[in-house]
């Protein structure tokens, strides 16, 4: 069978599904008796058209960089992580840890730290499943996925037994101290003459997701590490053959994957909420899922998926905000958008491919 | 009229699968109650054109005549209705159903299963005296030997009222000796008046058993010949389309001091079936040591044992050190390392990455040197130059180091996996099944190089199931059955007949009731299984 050249498979692909996805939502959107066009304009309007529109959209992008990355880090591997949540949630704990018990200097140096104390807690919480799916073959989507509840219960006791200081109502731990706040968009680049980003949570950690992609390009494509992950997601017993050892790394694309989802919690928990609170993942470990099936695993891919779901995130609350459309049917158009991005990736790609070919014949 | 009527005709059949032209304009007839063969190199068009004769596929131009009816063949159940039935070459049964379970599986004749059941124990037993395809019915398939299990899927055609039995490469995992049943089998099929169509590679087979030849190359038939009027050197050269060399040009060997050492060596595989059951030999420098046998009988375990790819019990010295055999130190890299390169039997399961670029391929095992790192990263680019340098001394074609190994024809995977292995100098070579799924052009260029690396004073243990392949190279050969091995001989002191009884476990020759021993044999091999 002819094959679509792979810049068409990467880019036409995703942006039909997307139109198709908006079209079903356009639908939906009519048959609850409101305005589609009116929601899409309020929708781009709330998420890309103002400063601070934009200051929410990358704060939710880059959640779903590192969740995305991810899980694209163990599909290499050939492993599916969905514990991202978990993992994310546990890496929280490790923000607060540091944050609140280390007497940091300077916010720079609070973040190197707080990176590698998300990083190696989320890790942790990846290398139990890891282990059991390596030694014992238990199917990692069973292991992450009930490690995700156990994160849950674990935080829980956490904060309320432990961490929430007394007579808090709230379950959440104390704020973290000023030196360890991180500068938001807000603080790096409005001036008293032009205010931009105003109140938006969009912080520095965005550029660490940018520098995750960067890192994750390299580890997947330019090292041996990389070399090897990719070899066992292709094919295990080749890597047998060639001597790799796939316990090794099963556990070692687990642990980037897990570290990766942790760090996720530096821009939840240090540059937004400068504390820790009950589910500060919102989710975002199980979008990360679509992100890095819509990037095809890559993370120029995921970087661009993550910022349209960060659209559709914040373009959602707008919608709620503003119209009688109930935020129901935003979490119904995101579903859309991740059935046809990832879901029904061959339904699109088949009709496509035949008619980009018949196409190409035709000027041949 | 319909007695001179062709059993199969086909006109004009052209099949594409995007650019490639699979099928050209193919006309062939196929005559009642003749064994017609269809012989082509891999990738020829063979399976192809059968696959539009069974309704696998549609043509894309081109008509279908059965006995001098027009038929459509849209789907495999048209195909049966036709009175067409296919022996795949992998065995499409359920392990676990008893020979009668499998012959009625899709031909039940209502919801209840008893009365098909005793139906077919009564046709059975007529098709088994009539053809001598004698078959336990009521033994579960997965204790049958290969053998056995290839007549149970004759006898599921036969049931279905097949008059024409398509095989496709059905010696493949036979012994010798199963393999002259089976002829035998068609021979009696042909004389009730079935037709055969028989898809080989194996020149000797055609010769053997076929009345009609028809040869295919790169998608079209390039003719159709009575086999009494030609001889094999012809076939290959219309197969290939030049001259070929079908011996292989070798000076004597110049044997010198054993490399490896391989004392009671024992193998246990995962389901607890003893594999290996002391194998103990010598591999010398500036030898191939052939190892023959039937698929199944412990040769490809031998091998991966010795490559790393699985632990084992025993004793293995590489030029007089001892090999760990299990845990660390046990696995690919090492024996690398040590100086044992391995060409794995199966080129696209184990020696390539085949969604990675030839050049990724290229170092893939050996991408621990240090020569090809560049600080933390990879040194792509370094390791990309190599490659093409390889590609061309191997004459891989097309010599793209970026193309994906899958897009290269199995003959040039193979070249593939091979300039990696022996650009590593190693002392040992291990070789699995070096040509499977290979074009004769490329067999020639593949044993050549064996050869060469042989007298580069290399050490070669050869394990391959086609006995030509052994004869032709090996200085040495050793039989393998059941985990063991049974017997070593000269090439030039033994022939097909005495290797065949050794690889079905006869050491000691029966005089003229060799199919009675080899059956005795491979029973009590069964046993020993089962009993496991």
């Amino acid at each position: 069978m002819d094959r679509m050249p792979a810049w068409a498979d990467a880019v036409l692909v995703p942006l039909f599904s997307l139109l198709l996805a908006a079209l079903l939502s356009a639908l939906v959107i009519l048959a609850i008796g409101e305005n589609p066009v009116e929601a899409f304009n309020l929708m781009v309007e709330g998420a890309l058209m103002r400063s601070a529109g934009w200051g929410y959209t990358l704060y939710y992008a880059t959640n779903f960089i590192f969740t995305g990355l991810a899980v694209s880090v163990a599909f290499h591997a050939k492993l599916f992580n969905i514990g991202g949540e978990g993992q994310a949630t546990v890496g929280g704990l490790g923000v607060a840890l540091i944050c609140l018990y280390i007497p940091w200097p300077h916010w720079s140096l609070a973040l190197v730290g707080a990176a590698l104390g998300a990083a190696a807690f989320g890790a942790l919480w990846a290398l139990i499943p890891a282990y059991l799916q390596a030694k014992r073959g238990s199917h990692i989507v069973i292991t992450t996925i009930m490690f995700n509840f156990i994160a849950a219960a674990l935080l829980n006791y956490v904060l309320v037994n432990l961490l929430k200081p007394a007579g808090q109502m709230d379950p959440a731990s104390p704020v973290f101290p000023p030196a360890t706040h991180l500068p938001t968009f807000q603080d790096m680049f409005a001036t008293e003459a032009v205010p931009l980003f105003r109140g938006a949570p969009g912080n520095v950690t965005f550029f660490v997701a940018i520098l995750a992609c960067l890192l994750v390009w390299l580890l997947i494509w330019r090292t041996r590490l990389g070399y090897e992950i990719r070899a066992l997601g292709h094919s295990e017993s080749a890597a047998r053959y060639a001597g790799i050892s796939p316990v090794k790394i099963v556990v070692v694309a687990m642990l980037i994957s897990g570290g990766l989802a942790g760090l996720m919690a530096v821009n939840t928990a240090m540059g937004e909420a400068e504390r820790l609170v009950m589910n500060a993942t919102e989710g975002a470990g199980f979008i990360g899922i679509a992100v890095a099936l819509m990037g095809r695993n890559h993370p120029i891919g995921v970087f661009l998926a993550a910022i349209l779901f960060g659209f559709l995130y914040q373009g959602g609350a707008e919608l709620a905000l503003w119209t009688n459309i109930p935020r129901e049917l935003i979490v119904v158009i995101q579903a859309l958008v991740i059935l046809f991005t990832g879901a029904l990736d061959n339904m699109v790609r088949m009709p496509l491919e035949r008619i980009f070919l018949a196409f190409r014949k035709e000027r041949a | 009229m319909s007695d001179t009527a062709p059993a199969i005709e086909l006109k004009g059949i052209s099949k594409a699968f995007g650019p490639v032209q699979a099928n050209k304009d193919i006309s062939i007839r196929v005559m009642p109650g003749t064994i017609h063969g269809i012989i082509g190199e891999n990738g020829a068009g063979k399976s192809t054109l059968m696959s539009i004769l069974y309704g696998f596929y549609k043509a894309d131009r081109g008509e279908i005549f059965v006995k001098g009816q027009k038929t459509e063949i849209p789907d495999s159940q048209a195909a049966i209705a036709a009175g067409i039935g296919m022996v795949f070459q992998h065995f499409k049964l359920v392990q676990n159903f008893t020979v009668l379970e499998n012959v009625i599986l899709g031909a039940e004749d209502g919801g209840l299963l008893k009365p098909s059941l005793s139906k077919a124990r009564g046709v059975l037993k007529r098709l088994s005296e009539e053809y001598g395809l004698s078959v336990d019915p009521d033994m579960p398939v997965e204790s049958l030997s290969v053998g056995h299990q290839q007549r149970v899927e004759i006898l599921k055609a036969l049931y279905r009222q097949a008059d024409i039995l398509i095989l496709d490469e059905p010696t493949g995992v036979l012994t010798p000796a199963e393999a002259d049943h089976l002829f035998r089998i068609l021979d009696n099929l042909r004389a009730e008046g079935k037709t055969i169509i028989l898809i080989t590679h194996k020149l000797r087979e055609i010769m053997e058993v076929t009345d009609t030849v028809s040869v295919m190359r790169r998608g079209e038939m390039t003719a159709t010949v009575k086999t009494a009027e030609t001889n094999p050197q012809e076939l290959a050269e219309l197969m290939v389309g030049r001259k070929v060399l079908l011996r292989v040009d070798k000076a004597p060997a110049q044997p010198k001091e054993a490399v490896l050492s391989v004392k009671n060596l024992r193998h246990v595989d995962a389901d607890g079936v003893e594999r290996l059951r002391g194998i103990s030999l010598d591999l010398r420098a500036g030898e191939i040591l052939g190892i023959a046998g039937v698929a199944g009988n412990g040769q490809s375990e031998l091998l991966e044992v010795l490559g790393g790819y699985r632990e084992g019990e025993g004793e293995v010295l590489l030029n007089g050190a001892p090999l760990p055999l299990r845990g660390p130190g046990s696995d690919g890299r090492a024996r690398r390392a040590a100086g044992i390169g391995h060409v794995p039997e199966d080129r696209q399961r184990e020696g390539l990455i085949m969604p990675y670029t030839a050049w990724e391929n290229t170092v893939f095992g050996y991408h621990h040197d240090p020569a090809i790192q560049n600080g933390a990263l990879m040194n792509n680019a370094a390791i990309r130059a190599e490659a093409a340098g390889k590609m061309e001394r191997f004459d891989v074609r097309p010599p793209d180091p970026n193309l994906a190994a899958k897009s290269f024809s199995g003959g040039n995977q193979q070249k593939i996996v091979l300039a990696r292995e022996i650009e590593r100098n190693p002392d040992v070579l291990l070789i699995g099944q070096p040509t499977r799924g290979v074009d004769i052009g490329a067999i020639e260029f593949i044993h050549q190089e064996i050869v060469r690396l042989r007298d580069l004073g290399k050490a070669i243990l050869l394990v391959s199931v086609e006995l030509d392949e052994i004869f032709a190279l090996s200085d040495r050969i050793a039989v393998m059955f059941d985990g063991q091995i049974m017997g070593e001989r000269s090439p030039e002191e033994t022939d097909q007949r005495e290797l065949g009884l050794l690889m079905a476990g006869v050491t000691e020759d029966p005089g003229g009731d060799a199919i009675a021993a080899v059956d005795k044999s491979l029973d009590e091999k069964e046993h020993r299984a089962a009993g496991e």
